[in-house]
């Protein structure tokens, strides 16, 4: 499933698309960078309640296919813009980490 | 006879908007050698680790990437104030870093257990006072 179908059928925020049609192949959730450094599959979509700028960087180095920022937290828009200069698929939602890695499980 | 490629990267201390600028420019210009995505992907997690921990730990340093025919070598030099216990500082887990740097999602106690992870080859020379200086070496 591609990122663009993942954010229509779980209802995501975009808050930066510039690669619609990146393949999500599996899911992975968690808020320690180095942690998410160490484990984080590529091609995943990563959900964290983490939203300053160094998930950008995060997520630009270990190759995921999108970021999702959980349970409503605030993503500045230095973030965002970040995100735009990385080509980073930036995504929000008001749902809880377990309810988005559960509904992208039932996805892809 | 060729002349290894060197990447030279300058990182300030106490910098959390731009910590990991060094790794994303390094990601790019292996991406545009034609490197293999695992090799860049390690190389890129190698260096990240140690650039934050220059950032947060160090108050900064240099960054510096070489290319050889059959490695790629990371250097991380800074003249922070050193790891008094080396073994520690590489425990899973082990993390000195403050309450304002662990609430932006660093402070896990995972940087070095990935460095050394991710690479072939590590090694921390390290004087308490005078700095630290990490090699590591990845096969490609
Ligand atoms: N360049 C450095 N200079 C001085 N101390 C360092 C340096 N790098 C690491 N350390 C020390 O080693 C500890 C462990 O480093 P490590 O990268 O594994 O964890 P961390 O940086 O605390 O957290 P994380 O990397 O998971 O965000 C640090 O907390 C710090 O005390
Ligand atoms: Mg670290």
């Amino acid at each position: 499933m591609t990122v663009q179908e993942l954010k229509e059928k779980l209802g995501l925020r975009e808050l930066c698309l510039p690669e619609p049609d990146r393949e999500v192949v599996t899911g992975y959730a968690g808020d320690l960078l180095s942690w998410v450094m160490g484990r984080a599959p590529a091609d995943a979509a990563w959900v964290t309640i983490m939203s300053n700028v160094n998930i950008v960087a995060v997520a630009m180095l270990r190759d995921v296919a999108a970021v999702i920022v959980a349970e409503g937290a605030e993503v500045g828009e230095d973030v965002i813009a970040r995100a735009a200069e990385q080509g980073i698929n930036l995504l929000a939602s008001d749902k809880s980490a377990y309810t988005l890695c559960v509904e992208i499980a039932r996805s892809i | 006879m060729s002349v290894p490629l060197k990447f030279h990267y300058i990182v300030s201390g106490g910098d959390f908007t731009s910590a990991g600028n060094a790794s994303v420019q390094a990601k790019k210009a292996l991406r545009q050698l034609g490197f293999d995505p695992e090799t860049i992907r390690r190389v890129s997690i190698a260096m990240y680790e140690g650039e934050i921990n220059m950032v947060i730990h160090a108050d900064g340093g240099t960054a510096d990437i070489i290319v050889y025919p059959d490695y790629i070598e990371i250097i991380l030099a800074d003249k922070g104030p050193g790891i008094p216990d080396v073994e520690l500082a590489m425990q899973a887990g082990y993390s000195t870093a403050p309450d304002n740097i662990r609430s932006l999602g660093f402070g896990a106690g995972m940087g070095l257990p990935n460095m050394k992870r991710y690479t072939d080859d590590m090694q921390i020379d390290t004087v308490v006072g005078e700095g630290t200086t990490i090699t590591m070496r990845v096969n490609t």
